[in-house]
């Protein structure tokens, strides 16, 4: 099979059905599109997990002299119960990688920092803030271990994992990618059955040449040959439509957008931009071929 | 060549033909000639019996090898089947083109086979420019192109007046007379009677008569 013949054989089908090779094309790029962009969200999730499970901590909060919680019915913490919960926090090393003690005034000035654009921080008052240790753990998933030693102890108001907070945040987004993700999948089976819908009409306008081709000898694989490369050709351009758009998304949405907006993460990097193209190319590629080569089977019999 | 398949189309017909031989294999419409070619290229398979071409029971090749049977049979029909947007040396090349022969090999052959069938010097025109008698012997070159053993005509004069029909009958005698195998299933009385080569005469499916140098019309 001479690569001229082919190329013009290629291109001839290619032209002869420019309707169904756009709506090919149009059907690859979305749903390419689709696809990449949830493998993106998925990178993303992982690079805000990486980022910030190492900032989370667990905070003990403790008994103020406003608490109403059960156990601070015996009033403000007592200095004994502190250094008995610094102590019992440092036998749990090394899950519990660093002990930091926050005072009232501390927490004062991170709430009115966090506040400082709430009338909020204006009314706050030193007594209205608790006292915490903060616990950075070396496994952050181990949080269970400390809610077990601590939450409910005489003098403990509360302990809140940071984490669970962020999880929440990662559960929104992991819906977010698994909806696109299903979407992706309808319209890769759409794009399967055009793909498949082209191949019989390009099969039907060459029926002459193939029936020729058959006759004469020529070989399954180069009768089909040209059709699947037709039907790859289309799915390789609505790739490289789709991988466009990834990378304006990457550059206008991404880095002049949300990184300036949202300062206080991370944001995926070209890195993650450039490691779903391959799988890209894969899905489109793959697609075109399975479903022109399982089309042909039926409408290409020797 | 030997068959033997019962089914409706074609009912215990058992036949051998030999390397190089003529043959007219006649009958009315929807006796089942064309049944019988289909199964030597083995575009339809027998449910009983076996088909033999060139020492391969085709009942039992596999799917693969289907392409290699057909290069070693050549085949012309009655409506030509050539490409309108080749030319007439285009046409015959693209049998070669199509089994990976290098372009080399082709600029050799092509001219050759054109002036076996009288065609030299309209090897650039297109089809619909010539006549249909020039149109069959493109079909004819086609066939021949990769010299098969067994060429298979399938009323290749019916769409021809009688007087081109001979010119055709005298190309596939010396195709025939080159060696190949020919089978040639007509409706042309003229042409059986005066061939005079072996005749097969299918009715119902059923061989009916199988005489060398037979005539059409005798016995049936």
């Amino acid at each position: 099979m001479k690569f001229r013949y082919l190329l013009r054989e290629v291109m001839t089908g290619l032209r002869r059905n420019i309707t169904l090779t756009l709506a090919v094309m149009i059907t690859v790029a979305v749903s390419l599109s689709l696809f990449g962009s949830s493998l993106l969200v998925r990178a993303q999730v992982q690079e805000m997990k990486d980022f910030w499970y190492d900032k989370v901590e667990v905070s003990i909060f403790l008994c103020g002299n406003i608490s109403d919680s059960p156990t601070c019915a015996g009033g403000a913490i007592s200095e004994e119960e502190k250094t008995q919960i610094n102590a019992d926090l440092e036998a749990l090393k090394p899950l519990v990688d660093t002990i930091y003690f926050e005072t009232q005034t501390e927490a004062l000035s991170r709430f009115k920092e966090q506040f400082k654009n709430s009338p909020l921080a204006e009314t706050a008052t030193i007594d209205q803030m608790p006292e915490s240790f903060r616990v950075k753990l070396s496994d952050p998933t181990q949080y269970a271990v400390i809610a077990a030693a601590f939450a409910g102890r005489p003098g403990v108001e509360d302990v809140v994992d940071q984490r669970q907070a962020l999880d929440r945040l990662f559960r929104a987004l992991s819906g977010l990618q698994t909806l696109a993700l299903v979407i992706a999948g309808v319209m890769l089976l759409v794009t399967a059955l055009l793909i498949s819908n082209t191949m019989r009409v390009a099969a039907f306008s060459r029926r002459r040449e193939t029936s020729i081709m058959r006759l004469v000898g020529a070989s399954n694989f180069s009768i089909q040959l040209p059709f699947i490369l037709e039907a790859a050709v289309a799915a390789l351009f609505g790739t490289t439509f789709a991988t466009g758009a990834l990378v304006v998304g990457k550059i206008y949405l991404i880095d002049q957008n949300l990184a300036t907006t949202f300062t206080f993460t991370t944001f995926i990097g070209w890195d993650s931009v450039f490691g779903v193209i391959p799988w890209m190319l894969l899905a489109g590629l793959g697609l075109a071929i399975v479903a022109a080569g399982l089309t042909l089977q039926r409408y290409l019999k020797v | 060549m030997y068959k033997g398949a019962p089914r409706p189309a074609l009912d215990d017909v058992s036949v051998d033909i030999e390397k190089g031989e003529f043959v007219f294999l006649v009958g009315a419409s929807g006796s089942g000639k064309s049944t019988f070619l289909r199964l030597v290229l083995r575009e339809e398979k027998p449910t009983a019996g076996n088909v033999w071409v060139g020492g391969k029971d085709l009942t039992k090749l596999s799917s693969w090898k289907v392409p290699t049977l057909r290069r070693q049979i050549g085949c012309v029909f009655q409506d030509f089947r050539l490409l309108p947007n080749r030319t007439v040396a285009g046409n015959v090349a693209f049998a070669l083109e199509v089994i990976g022969t290098p372009n080399k090999e082709i600029e050799r052959i092509v001219p050759n086979v054109l002036e076996l069938v009288g065609l030299e010097g309209k090897e650039e025109r297109y089809p619909n420019e010539i006549s249909g008698g020039e149109q069959q012997r493109v079909a004819i070159a086609r066939a021949f192109v990769n010299k098969p053993a067994v060429l298979i005509a399938d009323e290749p004069t019916g769409n021809l007046d009688p007087e081109t029909s001979i010119g055709i009958m005298k190309l596939l005698d010396r195709i025939n007379k080159i060696g190949t195998t020919v089978v040639m299933a007509t409706h042309d009385v003229a042409i059986v009677d005066q061939m005079r080569k072996r005749v097969i005469e299918i009715d119902g499916g059923k061989v009916v008569r199988d005489q060398s140098r037979g005539v059409y019309g005798m016995g049936a």
